[in-house]
């Protein structure tokens, strides 16, 4: 990546569109995040690229001064995969939903993930459907009364992390739209992070799911509720950072003092801790941050690379030469002779 | 061995038509192609049709796993695999079964003797043998026991039984090549080639091929040999080669021709697959391919790498259409390059997998939500599938617009000599990408109302483009109702001017007349050979076959009026002649087939020759 000439700041990743999310829509923040930190990448801003699908969250690339692809429902992903394969030296950004990502555009998410295409994934998670206008989605909890279920869903959400885990992803973080510090820094992680990054967004929808998130991320419960994770620091929480977590019975995780808590490694192969971590459900805490980063070469990198020793491999090089291979025979003037 | 000293004389005959039939599992795909080979090299000019079960291995014996392989091979030029093979070889009672029917009264009929057990006879639905009970009275009947010949040949070579028994295609194709009196040399070192990782294969299966060949030479049965000399083609280099080979070399070629990377993104699918494995071997020539986890992620890829500056194609057939559908009008409103290959088959869903059909027509044309259009060409041959590639390329870019290329089953796996185009003789393509920020505007127009292609990594063109409606100049999102009016015009007009650049629309033929056939896609070779049989009666026929089936040319309307009949033959129930009389209220007469085969000669040459005499309105559809 080639350094930017000037100094760009936040004001030169805003683009010329009027905004139109609704007022208060948790979306401004995540939006005003990434232009904050679009600068600090140190990349040319012609060499970025915003894809996203179909829903609220999917307006995000006409409000970026860069190269944007707002596509269709649920294929930002295998969009995104092909822009970083034909040209892997693009910074190539993906914004979705929970609808977008999760349900109609499950497949995609999942295969962009294990091939690890080096993208960064915003999943904005309402666990909404905000842009018809309030129907259940895959992480709405279950029992939850929308105007798609008056009666309360009966269908079990998913888990948007052990979802990525699962798929193979190198690296999952989330992380929540109204504590901006904590999310500057995991999208920091996150676009330093060579493959696909997937990033969880906590992000509320005033409208359709007014508090979605506030069980957990309301100021004033959020130091009891939410674990932020530290890589190679023990997995303490709580006001006092008295609680912690330990090896519980049967390959999980449960709740203990500070001591003995069992100390966080982002980086282990082995993507167990992370599930562990993942899975938790309340009583205890959420976990916020990076639950896995590691290293592992992206399908952009390995194409080219497979390409580089195909042209070193014997067989014709010219476009004539490659016309001519096989058996071939010749037709001389008078076609008698052939 | 060609120089054989046998005594029986030798027939110097214009063309033949052979057919391999067997069980799936019994290679008959091979030895059809081991056999085009070889007429190829000889110089013959040639038309094949491969015709295989959706089965990989059927139940064994049954006539649900038979594969046959046809080739026409001639001394002049052939248009079709022909009606009615010359030569059967059956290698099973549910090969007989299938193919008998086919077969022309007196033609030589080679059969695996030893198979026509109660057994096999039973799965294969026979009442009673057919080698005793008539049904093979008034063919030339060669009984060979393959399986004792063929194991008494590769004793020695220490083979299994098991692949004894595999070496019998081989056994087969001598005789044949006996027969047809072909070169031996090069097929040896073909068979030498090709089991190189096992001198103990190459060495059984060269003694069955040697076998076969010299059983031919010795039994009494075999009264005649024939010649067929080489063809007298237009001078040049040739090689043999099938649709989906040639159109993915036409696919390299357009993106060399245009400097620009090729971005092949696809899912598996009978009968594109062969495409995508053409393309992973030239990775070197600035190729990515991607097999995506479904169809719609494999145009969507490519769509991304069209964004990207890249030329993106995707391939697939009738079921993998659907599916891409949203996404094709996703690029009609990006209005970025891209290349949509459909090789048809039977539909609808799933259809007929293996077998042929031309069924997608309104489908390409008129199968998206909205007002969608975009250009669909079609290919006409084996090795017109190159050139068919190379325009669709051409016009995707030069336009900046999806292209559909519809091909079909019959083409894709077909064969047929190439007169091989020369590189530099190729059109250049120029891809025009934008970079100057000075006064660009994303949907600003150019002569053919392209807009620019500017792409990501250009500094001072960042913009953002997307499916909802665009603002005529600057692309931003726009909900203006006489803006979304003129967009609408402006995408269908500039569809309409691919038209422009048409060259002038010349039947084939007689420029007026009797009859003017219209075609289109594989139905080519029928259509020719049937017009060819029509004329020697002194009918006067001509022949347009439609390259470009959106936009129709220009001048089309006036060369139909030219005609006092048209007939319209397809493999389908009549969906250009539907389109034909939408859009230019031409009125067509259907000859239509919905039988996963391509057209017999006869089945054309009759319809042309009763419209012409009689002027009928209709034609009878094929029973």
């Amino acid at each position: 990546m080639t350094a930017p000439l000037v100094k760009l700041t936040k004001k030169d990743f805003v683009s010329d569109q009027e905004v139109r999310w609704c007022p208060g829509c948790a979306d401004f923040a995540i939006l005003a995040g990434v232009q904050k930190l679009m600068p600090e990448l140190g990349i040319a801003r012609e060499k970025i690229v915003f894809v996203s699908g179909i829903g609220c969250s999917s307006r995000f690339p006409y409000y970026m001064n860069t190269y944007g692809f707002h596509s269709i429902h649920g294929r930002a992903p295998a969009i995104a995969t092909g822009l970083k394969m034909a040209n892997p030296d693009l910074n190539v950004w993906m914004v979705t939903g929970d609808g977008d990502a999760l349900s109609i555009g499950g497949n995609h998410l999942i295969h962009a993930l294990r091939r690890n295409v080096d993208i960064k994934i915003l999943l904005f998670d309402n666990r909404i459907y905000g842009l018809t206008k309030g129907q259940a989605s895959p992480t709405s909890e279950i029992g939850k009364k929308t105007k798609s279920s008056p009666f309360g869903t009966v269908d079990r959400p998913f888990n948007p992390l052990t979802l990525a885990l699962g798929a193979g992803a190198t690296f999952v973080a989330r992380t929540t739209a109204n504590d901006m510090q904590h999310m500057l820094a995991v999208l920091k992680r996150a676009s330093q992070h060579k493959g696909a990054a997937f990033v969880e967004i906590w992000q509320n929808c005033v409208v359709f799911n007014d508090g979605a998130f506030d069980e957990w991320s309301e100021k004033d419960v959020r130091d009891e509720r939410l674990l932020k994770l530290e890589h190679g620091k023990p997995l303490v929480y709580g006001k006092a950072r008295d609680k912690g977590l330990k090896i519980g019975g049967g390959f999980t995780l449960e709740q203990g003092t500070a001591e003995g808590a069992v100390v966080h490694d982002e980086s282990r192969d082995n993507a167990g801790l992370a599930l562990a971590l993942a899975a938790l459900e309340p009583p205890w805490p959420q976990v916020m941050g990076v639950l896995r980063a590691v290293e592992m070469p992206s399908v952009d990198q390995l194409a080219r690379q497979q390409e580089q020793e195909a042209a070193k491999a014997k067989g014709p090089t010219s476009l004539e030469a490659l016309l001519q291979s096989g058996d071939v025979w010749d037709v001389a003037g008078s076609g008698d002779d052939a | 061995m060609t120089e054989s000293v046998t005594p029986r004389v030798t027939q110097d005959i214009e063309h033949a038509v052979v057919r391999f039939a067997g069980d799936s599992g019994d290679g008959m795909q091979l030895t059809g192609t081991e056999f085009t080979r070889e007429a190829a090299m000889h110089g013959n000019d040639l038309a094949t049709f491969p015709d295989y079960p959706a089965e990989i291995r059927a139940p064994a014996g049954t006539t649900a796993g038979v594969s046959g392989y046809q080739i026409q091979f001639a001394a002049h030029e052939v248009f079709s695999a022909g009606d009615q093979p010359d030569t059967l070889v059956a290698m099973n009672p549910a090969a007989l079964k299938v193919h008998l029917p086919d077969l022309k009264r007196g033609g030589l009929l080679i059969l695996n003797e030893a198979t026509f057990t109660k057994g096999d006879l039973d799965r294969a639905g026979w009442k009673s043998n057919p080698l005793t009970d008539g049904s093979i009275d008034g063919f030339r009947v060669i009984k060979v026991d393959f399986e004792r010949l063929v194991h008494k040949a590769v004793e020695g070579t220490g083979v299994s039984s098991k692949d004894a028994g595999r070496c019998k295609n081989f056994y087969a194709l001598g005789l044949v090549f006996w027969i047809y009196s072909r070169d031996t040399e090069r097929e040896e070192l073909a068979i030498r080639a090709r089991f190189a990782k096992s001198p103990q294969l190459a060495e059984a299966n060269l003694r069955a091929f040697k076998a076969g060949y010299f059983y031919g030479e010795t039994i009494e049965a075999l009264d005649a040999q024939y010649t067929i000399a080489p063809a007298k083609l237009r001078a040049g280099k040739y090689r043999n080669i099938t649709g989906n080979s040639a159109l993915a070399l036409g696919l390299v070629a357009a993106a060399q021709q245009s400097g620009l990377r090729l971005f092949y993104g696809t899912y598996p699918i009978t009968p594109a697959s062969d495409i995508l494995h053409e393309l992973a071997k030239y990775r070197r020539f600035n190729i990515t391919t991607f097999q995506a986890e479904d169809e719609i992620a494999a145009i969507a890829a490519a769509i991304g790498a069209s964004f990207a500056g890249s030329l993106g194609v995707t391939a697939s057939s009738g079921p993998g259409l659907a599916l891409k559908t949203e996404a094709m009008g996703l690029a009609v409103m990006t209005e970025l390059p891209l290349v949509i290959v459909n090789v048809q088959r039977g539909g609808p869903s799933t259809g007929l997998p293996t077998k042929t059909e031309q069924s997608d027509l309104f489908q390409a044309v008129y199968g998206r939500n909205g007002e969608c259009p975009l250009p669909v060409i079609a290919s006409r041959s084996p090795a017109d599938c190159f050139d068919a590639a190379f325009e669709a390329c051409k016009i995707a870019i030069d336009f900046r617009t999806p292209v559909i290329l519809l091909s079909d089953g019959s083409l894709a796996n077909g064969s047929e000599p190439w007169l091989l185009p020369k590189a530099a003789a190729l059109a250049k393509i120029e891809p025009n990408i934008t970079t100057d920020p000075a006064g660009f505007m994303p949907y600003k127009r150019d002569e053919k109302l392209a807009r620019p292609w500017a792409i990501p990594g250009t500094a001072g063109l960042e913009h953002r483009i997307g499916g909802l409606e665009k603002d005529s100049l600057t692309g931003n999102v726009s909900y203006d109702p006489l803006n979304h009016e003129k967009m609408v015009r402006t995408r269908a007009e500039k569809v309409r001017r691919v038209a422009d650049g048409f060259a002038k629309t010349e039947p084939y033929f007689d420029q007026e007349g009797d009859v003017l056939v219209v075609g289109w896609g594989g139905t080519y070779g029928s259509i020719t050979q049937a017009i060819l049989e029509a004329r020697q009666k002194g009918l006067r026929v001509g022949h347009v076959h439609l390259r470009h089936i959106f936009p129709l040319p220009n001048d089309l309307t006036d060369v139909v009026a030219r005609y006092r009949n048209v007939l319209i033959p397809e493999l389908n129930t009549g969906q250009l002649r539907l389109h034909l009389r939408g859009q230019l209220g031409i009125e067509g007469v259907g000859l239509n087939k919905i039988q996963g085969k391509p057209f017999h000669v006869a089945e054309v040459a009759s319809a042309i020759e009763s419209l012409a005499r009689r002027g009928v309105s209709t034609v009878k559809e094929i029973a």
